[in-house]
């Protein structure tokens, strides 16, 4: 049942709505996964309907996306704790955890590419998905992410670094074993 | 062979975030700094890579219908019947009963949901920040320093102190965002817990405190001269009573 009047179902439905790709593309690559993400971008955004009244106008994507970063994050809390706790061990990513799945099909350039950014920690892989994936600039990811524009660069940085080492990294191996 | 402009400018100066002078600037150091213009390189190639991936993952359709009946709840479409004129007095009468019942008791009830679901989210928002980095935006015991870093983000007037001297250490301030709203957060430490006042303005009249727990964590709530202030912490509930009152005396 929705809880919208009717104009602001309308205001909803014009500023809101049109972000729902949005909304689950950062969910997918947050929670890595088609079926989590569906339930949580449902959750965010039957959510942002619930609290539509406290937007105060500006960029409706980035309150949303504000809105479905929190909730992937507390999803994650509940559910994959550990994946929380990884952020700051930077060699982590470079071990972990290829399912048997993604190791068989590694030798194809997109699934390699879709690897290296699901084993970045999800700090920093939020602001590369922002940044690359969503276009949002500095400002707009600092407000999504609650974090100061100094820290959305430098993770940004990061990030990037470590995405290309791993690319680099897994491109040698892949050639190796394509020989 | 690290480069002092490496990190900052360079990802500025990459994703078109600096202004004029600061790109000009970096300009200049790119034509005798082979770290940062191969650094460049690497950059445009791995955004290169990501674009042509076409990693974007559009929402399917099902999540789609899902939220547009949501937002567009429908009568539901059973075959349309003959009904008599007593029928439509009889659901009537039934309607109005129900409807009279809700109105007496639902004041109440929509207050308790609400409050609960507002220390829901406050309780969540506690949990994030618990998370490495994500605890202040500023990290001062200045007052002023604070409230400078506030001015430009809020647009209500926020009562900063520092309680040291009751045991209350500020450590600093955030922005979160609480029921889809911004929201100020000043954070205290008190015998090593870490404890998060929220703060926003509201149009409701003044409250004594109300308190709960949830998952683990107290809260307290009131509100007092248009603003709703909620503390949070795992510290014991005499412990938040505290806070609540140096706070509220020095509003």
């Amino acid at each position: 049942m929705s809880e919208l009047e009717l104009e602001d179902r309308e205001r909803f439905e014009q500023l809101v709505l049109p972000h729902v790709d949005a909304a689950f593309n950062l969910a997918r690559w947050l929670l890595r996964g088609r079926a989590d993400a569906e339930d949580v971008a449902q959750e965010a955004l039957l959510r942002a309907c619930r609290f539509f009244r406290g937007f105060q106008g500006g960029d409706a994507r980035a309150w949303l996306l504000q809105i479905v970063r929190n909730t992937c994050y507390t999803w994650l809390e509940k559910n994959r704790p550990m994946e929380l706790s990884m952020e700051f061990d930077e060699e982590i990513h470079l071990q972990t955890s290829a399912t048997p799945e993604t190791l068989a099909i590694s030798g194809d350039d997109r699934e390699r590419l879709i690897l290296a950014l699901e084993t970045l920690p999800p700090r920093f892989r939020e602001v590369l998905v922002l940044r690359e994936l969503e276009g949002c600039s500095y400002k707009e990811i600092a407000a999504i992410t609650s974090l100061p524009i100094g820290t959305v660069m430098s993770s940004l940085s990061r990030a990037r670094r470590q995405l290309y080492s791993a690319l680099a990294n897994s491109t040698q191996k892949g050639a190796v074993r394509e020989v | 062979m690290k480069c002092d402009f490496a990190d900052s400018l360079l990802q500025g100066y990459f994703d078109g975030e600096l202004s004029g002078r600061r790109a000009a600037e970096f300009e200049r150091h790119l034509q005798h700094c082979a770290h940062c213009a191969s650094e460049l390189v690497d950059l445009d190639w791995l955004s290169g890579a990501l674009r042509l991936t076409q990693l974007y993952v559009p929402a399917p359709a099902s999540l789609r219908r899902k939220i547009d009946a949501y937002v567009h709840p429908k009568a539901p479409t059973a075959a349309p019947s003959q009904p008599l004129l007593w029928h439509w007095l009889a659901a009537a009468a039934a309607l109005l009963v129900i409807a009279i019942v809700l109105w007496r008791v639902s004041p109440e009830l929509r207050s308790d949901d609400y409050q609960a679901e507002l220390a829901g989210e406050i309780v969540d928002a506690h949990l994030r920040s618990l998370q490495p980095g994500h605890m202040t935006g500023i990290a001062s015991n200045d007052e002023r320093v604070i409230k400078g870093w506030f001015d430009a983000k809020v647009k209500f007037a926020l009562p900063i102190r520092d309680f040291a001297g009751a045991g209350f250490v500020l450590n600093g301030g955030r922005v979160d965002v609480v029921e889809g709203r911004s929201v100020a957060v000043l954070v205290y430490e008190h015998n090593g817990h870490p404890i998060n006042v929220f703060m926003w303005a509201t149009q409701e009249p003044d409250t004594s405190p109300r308190t709960g727990s949830r998952q683990g964590f107290q809260w307290v709530d009131w509100r007092k001269d248009k603003m709703e202030f909620c503390a949070v912490s795992d510290a014991v509930p005499a412990d938040l009573e505290q806070l609540h009152q140096l706070i509220h005396s020095s509003v």
